[in-house]
C-alpha cells in the first residue's frame, strides 16, 4: 500500500524549524539583520535596511562590505541548507531539539568575488544563490542580489567553498 | 592639494561612515595610497558560534573600507570612490579574540579606475588571514596631480 503523504503543517514545521536552527545561531546574521524566506527548498535572503549599514553617507548607499557579507552569507546558508535538507527529509536529523551545536559544520569560504553593479539603495535587499557545482570537497556558488526589480541586479558574486566532510549515516 | 591634506580628507570621510563606526574601525596609518585600518574583535561579528571565529563578511567589510581609503589617499587625488569589484581569498580562520588589521595599497590609478591590493592580519602577522584585490571607481573629471 502507498504511504500517505504527511500532513502539510508537519512538513512545514519541520522545514521551518530546521532552517531557523541553521540561521539563528549565527550572531553576525542577526547583527546585519539578514533573514531567510523559504518556498519549498528555495531560499531567498533578505537584508533588512538599517541606518548602520550605510557605507556612503553622502549618496547615501549601503556599504559595499555589507553587500559582500550579505552575498557570502546567502551562498553559505544555501550550501548548508541543501545538505541539511537531504538529512532532514531522509529522517537522519529531526527538528525536535535541534541545537546549533548539532548542526553539520558549515562550508568554509575559499574565495569570493563580488561585482558591484549599482550602488545599494537605502532600503531592503534580496538575494538568491545557485549552486553551480557541488562536489564532495569543493562547491562553486553564484549569487545574485537585487532591490526593487528582480531583473536589475545591484550586485552579483561567485565563490568557492570547502565542504565539511559529510556525516556518516552509520556513525551513531 | 598637498598629500597630507589628501590623507586628512580621506581619513575624515572614512571615519564618518556609519557602518565603519559601527564596527569600531580606526586608522593605524593613512597616506600616499596606503591605508592601514584596524577593527576590534566583537561577539556580534561571530560567524561560527562553535569556535567564535568572526564571519568572513566582516573581514570583507574591513578590506573594502581599507581599499577605498587607499584609493582616496593616493597622491593623484582620485576623490570619492566606489568599489567596482573585490575578490577575497580566505587563507585561514582569524583567531578569536584578536583584532583584525587590513593593509591596502592602491598601486595604480588610471583616469577612471584605481587598482588595489590588500591583506588582513591578526596577531600572527606572518600568516595573513585573507588577501584581496579590487578595482575602484575614480571620480569623473579628476585633475592630474599638481594640475
Amino acid at each position: 500500500m502507498r504511504k500517505q503523504p504527511e500532513p502539510v503543517q508537519i512538513v512545514k514545521e519541520r522545514r521551518d524549524k530546521t532552517l531557523a536552527a541553521l540561521v539563528e545561531g549565527i550572531p553576525y546574521l542577526q547583527f546585519l539583520g539578514i533573514e531567510f524566506e523559504r518556498h519549498g527548498d528555495e531560499l531567498t535572503a533578505i537584508l533588512r535596511y538599517d541606518d548602520k549599514l550605510i557605507g556612503n553617507p553622502i549618496l547615501p548607499a549601503l556599504h559595499g562590505g555589507v553587500t559582500a557579507a550579505f552575498l557570502e552569507t546567502t551562498a553559505i546558508i544555501e550550501l548548508g541548507w541543501q545538505r541539511l535538507w537531504r538529512e532532514m527529509e531522509s529522517g537522519r536529523i529531526t527538528a525536535e531539539g535541534l541545537d546549533p551545536a548539532d548542526l553539520p559544520r558549515m562550508p568554509k569560504t575559499i574565495d569570493f568575488t563580488v561585482d558591484y553593479l549599482r550602488s545599494g539603495l537605502p532600503r531592503d535587499a534580496y538575494a538568491r544563490a545557485r549552486v553551480t557545482r557541488s562536489g564532495r570537497r569543493y562547491a562553486s556558488v553564484h549569487v545574485e542580489a537585487w532591490q526593487d526589480n528582480r531583473s536589475r541586479l545591484y550586485a552579483q558574486a561567485t565563490g568557492h567553498f570547502m565542504m565539511p566532510p559529510e556525516a556518516d549515516p552509520s556513525d551513531g | 592639494m598637498a598629500d597630507d591634506r589628501i590623507a586628512q580628507v580621506a581619513r575624515q570621510f572614512i571615519e564618518s561612515i556609519p557602518h565603519a563606526r559601527e564596527l569600531g574601525m580606526s586608522f593605524v596609518s593613512i597616506g600616499d595610497g596606503i591605508a592601514e585600518l584596524t577593527m576590534p574583535y566583537d561577539d556580534r561579528l561571530i560567524g561560527d558560534p562553535r569556535t567564535g571565529v568572526i564571519h568572513g563578511g566582516a573581514i570583507s567589510t574591513l578590506m573594502d573600507t581599507c581599499g577605498g581609503a587607499a584609493v582616496m589617499c593616493h597622491p593623484s587625488n582620485p576623490g570619492g570612490t566606489a568599489t567596482i569589484d573585490l575578490r577575497i581569498d580566505y587563507m585561514r580562520a582569524a583567531t578569536p579574540g584578536q583584532a583584525i588589521t587590513a593593509r591596502a595599497t592602491c598601486y595604480h590609478v588610471t583616469r577612471s579606475v584605481a587598482f588595489v591590493r590588500a591583506v588582513a592580519l591578526d596577531d600572527d602577522v606572518e600568516n595573513p588571514v585573507a588577501a584581496a584585490t579590487g578595482a575602484f571607481t575614480v571620480e569623473a573629471g579628476r585633475k592630474a596631480k599638481n594640475a
